[in-house]
């Protein structure tokens, strides 16, 4: 046997693929998907993972990522700004796991020629589902009339409060982009109507267009907020909104917190200036104004529009997908275009 | 038209109260010491009754009102009626359809959305202050998931035609297989089960149905399945339910009615798994008026010898 194994040589190694072999990819901060799927991503690319050095984190870019090409970040973590980008000399890709921009610098990305991929429209399914289960709990007390059962009150106190008929509401979106349409077009089946904000007029829908938000609200009895973070849209929902949109009301936002000025709409729903809110996002998360905790109108939710399972696997996928296109100089899956 | 008794057997909506008080000579049952006692000593001018869902003529109470010619039911259910009896007895029955089904679909929708999403668990997760510690876990998505319906009535296909909006396939169980309708037919409610992913009840309460989804249909749905009940707690087998949604066997379940109202089974509060509503399917302002005027509408048409609004019998 010694003899057979003298004569037969051992068969060589298999090579071990040395992260340094695989692209690298810069992750200032691990996005919510690394939750669960990080080590897909570890064997593919060779992740430079900034949260974990006990460097600055200048220093750490200045020193480990100068050769990174690739960016992966998401809506959570530090800002993508023009510092930061000036550190990466050889960045040619952010990716985000988001489909909200309002977290990178823009202009600074056009200005160097870097593109750019986001989420597309990977869970616009998942963020229309959840305005609408938001809209409809608001409506019909859902939530709250399961706190009633649950704290035995239905034996004891009776019926809850009558809700409100949604058939028939007029629905104003504001932003028709992909996750508004599948907003309205869920809502069309419940009967609503539906009108919209938009920077610009949708040609291939024939709702009614409202060139601004304050009349889109004094014409609706609901506000579902569908659009990205800008500038422009900052507080763009305010108390003249508010009270636009009047005291039966409801407002859904499923976009950013930043898009309402909170503290008037705060202020709105504890006067009860307006009807209620279903709200998935606020200005400061993960803080949430206390006062709300007090109102039986208002839905609750942690910035969870986009955690389902499949969301998360359909983004990993996508994210990994955009990245092996760019360093095998493919088109990328989910681009960014220049508005 | 105020000499004609009308018999009210539970609370159920101040507006119509106030009405038939206004039009009519009404007793209100619920008020009375002792309720046997109080038919008897009206028996004799009592010629309509009002139930709803959680109370309804049944033969005993038809037997005592011997001038009875009209039982008018605030709800779309009847199953709280003896029907038979009251044909037999050439007494009229009506109830409330179609002005309800928007309202019941719409919440059938919004309990699939609240228990895949957990909607409720997620709100009480903010509301205790547990998000500044961490995120809330992934949830299940709605949109694209296989509805199947037993019983493709009204209520149902309002049901199918909003979850279509959400990319759903659907199929149904039915007693005959209907030949207008492009979703798919499964013949037993247990085979509907294995092929969906979200199983709704929207049929009536019969005898037949009793109990329709019993222990082998949960374990069929499985333990990623949801049961949606918006028709009556015993078309469900409720101990049953409860044992197989502690034991996992069952996904998730979003309930609007039980077996035995306003008693809720104490095991399914600590569920996150599970939705709970105190029966309130067509519990918007808007559609009880709509109910109460209906209910008014038929009475005032029968004492008036003109043809009734909605009736069944």
């Amino acid at each position: 046997m010694a003899s057979d194994q003298a004569t037969t040589p051992p068969p060589p190694p298999l090579p071990e693929i040395q992260s340094h072999d695989l692209s690298q990819v810069i992750v200032l901060h691990p996005p919510p998907v690394f939750n669960y799927f990080m080590d897909l991503f570890s064997k593919k690319f060779h992740l430079l993972k900034a949260w974990e050095s006990p460097l600055p984190l200048h220093e750490f870019l200045t020193n480990h990522a100068h050769s990174a090409q690739a960016m992966l970040c998401s809506g959570t973590g530090p800002s993508i700004s023009a510092d930061i980008i000036r550190l990466l000399p050889s960045l040619r890709l952010v990716a985000t796991t988001s489909a909200g921009l309002n977290h990178i610098d823009l202009t600074e990305c056009r200005n160097r020629g870097i593109s750019i991929a986001n989420a597309g429209e990977a869970f616009s399914e998942d963020v229309a589902d959840l305005a609408v289960g938001l809209l409809i709990d608001v409506f019909r007390k859902v939530s709250a009339s399961d706190r009633y059962v649950r704290h035995g009150l239905w034996a004891t106190k009776g019926d809850y409060p009558l809700g409100s008929k949604l058939g028939g509401k007029r629905i104003g979106i504001v932003g028709l982009g992909s996750i508004g349409f599948q907003v309205a077009k869920r809502l069309e089946a419940f009967g609503c109507n539906i009108s919209y904000n938009s920077r610009k007029r949708k040609d291939f829908v024939s709702y009614p267009f409202y060139t601004n938000v304050c009349e889109l609200a004094a014409n609706s009895d609901v506000l579902i907020i569908c659009c990205g973070l800008t500038e422009q849209t900052r507080h763009m929902i305010n108390r003249e909104v508010l009270l636009a949109l009047g005291k039966e009301g409801v407002i859904v936002n499923i976009g950013r917190g930043a898009i309402i000025h909170e503290k008037e709409l705060v202020q709105c729903l504890v006067q009860g200036e307006i009807g209620g809110a279903g709200l998935d996002v606020f200005e400061n998360e993960p803080d949430v104004p206390k006062e709300l905790f007090e109102l039986d109108n208002v839905v609750l939710a942690p910035h969870m529009a986009v955690f389902t399972t499949e969301s998360f696997e359909d983004l990993c996928d996508l994210m990994i997908g955009n990245l092996e296109a760019f360093f095998s100089k493919k088109p990328l899956l989910s681009p960014v275009m220049n508005e | 038209m105020e000499s004609i008794g009308v018999l009210m057997l539970i609370p159920m909506n101040t507006y119509l109260e106030q009405e038939l008080q206004k039009r009519y000579n009404l007793f209100k049952l619920w008020t009375a010491p002792q309720k046997p006692q109080f038919i008897k000593e009206h028996a004799n001018s009592i010629r309509a009754v009002v139930g709803n869902a959680g109370a309804g003529a049944d033969a005993e109470l038809i037997e005592a009102l011997p001038r009875l010619e009209i039982v008018s039911s605030f709800s779309v259910g009847v199953d709280k009626i003896d029907l038979a009896k009251c044909r037999e007895k050439g007494i009229r029955v009506t109830n409330t359809p179609d002005v309800l089904t928007e309202d019941v679909a719409d919440l059938a929708i919004g309990l699939m959305l609240a228990v895949l999403r957990r909607l409720c668990e997620s709100d009480r997760y903010v509301r205790s202050g547990k998000w500044k510690k961490g995120d809330y876990k992934l949830t299940t998505k709605f949109s694209g998931k296989t509805v199947g319906i037993i019983g493709l009535g009204r209520i149902g296909m309002a049901v199918a035609k909003r979850a279509e909006a959400f990319n759903c396939p659907i199929c149904y169980y039915s007693r005959t297989e209907k030949s207008d309708t492009k979703y798919k037919y499964y013949p037993s409610v247990v085979e509907l089960a294995s092929n969906c992913q979200i199983l709704v009840v929207a049929c009536p309460l019969t005898e037949e149905t009793q109990h329709i989804v019993n222990r082998e249909v949960m374990n069929a749905l499985g333990p990623k399945g949801v049961l949606i009940n918006i028709g009556r707690g015993p078309h469900v087998d409720e101990p049953e339910l409860v044992s197989a949604l502690v034991e996992g066997r069952l996904g998730g379940a979003g309930l609007d009615v039980y077996e035995h109202e306003p008693e809720v089974p104490e095991e399914l509060f600590g569920l996150e798994n599970v939705v709970l509503l105190p029966h309130v399917g067509s519990g918007t302002v808007e559609t009880r008026k709509v109910m109460a005027d209906l209910v008014l509408g038929n009475l005032e048409a029968h004492f008036l010898n003109k043809p009734l609004l909605t009736p069944l019998v």
